[in-house]
């Protein structure tokens, strides 16, 4: 019999219900849900069954009817570029939700790199954004997914940092940089990380050399 | 352009019946290279005289010999030695061997970089630069000074290995094979901060000894340490440990990094005794050794002794890790990094 660890990481099959290209290389791949999630919990997904699975984000909100992750298409990746190609009605298999990367109420800042994005986008549809402030840094401005819903909802809660297209728009340079910039931080908020190991290790850093105590920072890594 | 030739230092025998196949010749070429592979202290394909030429000419259009000399070595003054190996351009790994009485221990590394974000590791603070292949891994092993005196292999070096298992179980089977280095497993221990899937597969796949990176029982607390905590949580990667039989010669062993006034008060040692509550097991205590930017720090020997006191107390045997090579850059990651930055500074 298997354990209640075994069944949350074993895979099952579902039938894709939409696979989206939202920016060059970059999908929302969907699927029916089937039972309830943490915003911020993580899914297991391979397209073959002889293949790891890869971790991703659910970026969906917790009462939509499709369980969605956004992915980029890493070439000559085993899972993602066919991932990408792959149609409604095929097969995937997935894992439960799963992980612990949640918010409560309380004042904090959402740090995030890329498909980073993708856990603080699922709090945001699921209503979980009040006192939160959301800073999403990307090297190109068509990097800065969901945009308009954002700008939308959070207003200037949503604080863009684009690295290498400098438009007048988005604060010119990378997150460590506008972090750099404010005289100080909030020390009794809240911190939540997603992204890349060295990103969330340097916004680490610079937060507990401006103060911040490191018990206050969470960080969700990819791996 | 020069073409870069796949090595064959790193196959298993499985892999190399597969090369032989492919390049028609007799099954059994397979077993001899592995011999000259694993067996033997050459570093060239000419040197298998026991090939023909025409085998050798064959195997040398595709395939390189795979390994790699140590570029730099630090020696402690207690014999512990820091060898750094280069990987690709300008990416650095580090290897320790350690020597104490008639054991010779080296700590090798499975990744270039890291993925998991350690609050107070520093090799975290390098990133992740690449996957080290199974060759790679146990050439850390094969070229250093002492490699006909290695008795232990610790995979605790750079890294997370159940990030890259594949490789790290194919390194293991190299080196625990007839056909490879004919180790016992026993003397064999892979260390990870607990990925759940890849450490039951680790489990069911070898026969190695399993350490795993604990350093607080506390949910809230480990995550603001290790970020894996949110993902895959101690109390989950325990409940598994405690479905497998460590009561024979396979051990399970549990590193806890001391920090002052953090993860050192009685209230640790009961959650402690709880959370390992019917394991055969041990925890080793580590003294940390500060890395820059972290805002940890290791509480006194007074401290330290009285903690491994009450977990003794407690039933758990807990042992203080003698603190090695502190004179040259030991702990991990704090030389390749230092070897980057000069390559950087260097433009």
């Amino acid at each position: 019999m298997q354990s209640s660890i075994q069944n949350k990481h074993s895979l099952k099959p579902v039938l894709i219900t939409g696979n989206v290209e939202i920016s060059p290389n970059v999908f929302v791949i969907s699927w029916k849900r089937a039972g309830d999630f943490d915003p911020g919990q993580v899914v297991k997904i391979t397209a073959d069954l002889k293949d790891a699975p890869r971790i991703y984000s659910i970026c969906s909100g917790n009462r939509e009817e499709n369980i969605s992750v956004l992915f980029n298409v890493k070439p000559g990746g085993v899972l993602t570029p066919h991932l990408s190609q792959m149609k409604p009605g095929e097969l995937i298999y997935v894992s439960e939700p799963y992980g612990s990367f949640s918010c409560d109420e309380s004042s904090a800042w959402w740090i995030a790199t890329g498909t980073g994005i993708a856990p603080f986008y699922s709090m945001i549809r699921s209503g979980r954004f009040q006192n939160k402030k959301l800073l999403h840094g990307v090297s190109y401005a068509n990097q800065f997914y969901f945009e308009d819903y954002l700008q939308k909802v959070l207003g200037s809660n949503y604080i863009c940092c684009c690295s290498r297209d400098k438009n007048g728009v988005h604060f010119p340079g990378r997150i460590t940089d506008y972090l750099q910039g404010l005289p100080e931080l909030p020390k009794a908020d809240k911190y939540y990380l997603c992204g890349q190991a060295l990103m969330v290790v340097e916004v680490r850093d610079l937060l507990i050399q401006k103060g911040v105590p490191y018990s206050q920072i969470y960080a969700e890594i990819f791996f | 352009m020069e073409t870069i030739k796949e090595p064959l230092f790193g196959k298993t025998l499985k892999e190399l019946v597969q090369i032989t196949v492919d390049l028609g010749l007799p099954k059994f070429t397979a077993g001899q290279i592995a011999d000259w592979l694993y067996k033997k202290q050459i570093n060239s394909l000419e040197e298998m005289s026991n090939l023909s030429r025409k085998t050798r000419e064959l195997l040398a259009e595709k395939y390189d010999f795979g390994t790699n000399p140590t570029v730099k070595v630090q020696v402690s003054a207690d014999g512990t030695k820091k060898y750094l190996f280069v990987t690709g351009k300008h990416q650095f790994i580090e290897t320790a061997m350690i020597p104490d009485d008639d054991r010779v221990t080296v700590c090798v590394s499975s990744q270039v970089g890291c993925k998991m974000g350690c609050l107070f590791c520093m090799t975290a603070k390098q990133g992740f630069q690449g996957q080290l292949l199974a060759g790679e891994i146990v050439n850390q092993i094969r070229s250093i000074d002492e490699a006909e005196a290695v008795s232990n292999i610790v995979y605790m070096g750079m890294g997370e290995p159940f990030d890259n298992l594949d490789e790290v179980l194919k390194s293991i089977e190299i080196l625990t094979s007839d056909w490879g280095y004919a180790m016992s497993p026993r003397r064999i221990t892979v260390s990870s901060i607990g990925i759940v899937p890849s450490m039951m597969r680790f489990l069911n796949e070898s026969e190695a000894h399993l350490a795993i990176s604990l350093h607080t029982p506390f949910d809230e607390q480990r995550k603001s340490l290790m970020p894996v905590q949110i993902a895959y949580p101690i109390a989950e990667v325990v409940d598994e440990i405690r479905k497998w039989d460590f009561s024979g010669q396979r051990r399970v062993s549990f590193e806890y990094i001391l920090f002052k006034g953090l993860n050192d008060t009685p209230i640790h040692v009961k959650e402690l005794a709880r959370l390992l509550n019917g394991i055969k097991c041990r925890i080793n205590l580590i003294r940390f050794h500060p890395v820059p930017g972290t805002p940890l720090v290791s509480p006194d020997e007074e401290t330290i002794t009285h903690f491994k006191n009450q977990l003794n107390d407690k039933g758990i045997f807990t042992s203080i890790r003698a603190s090695r090579g502190q004179d040259i850059y030991a702990a991990c990651g704090l030389l390749s990094t230092k070897e980057q930055n000069s390559l950087k500074d260097k433009g």
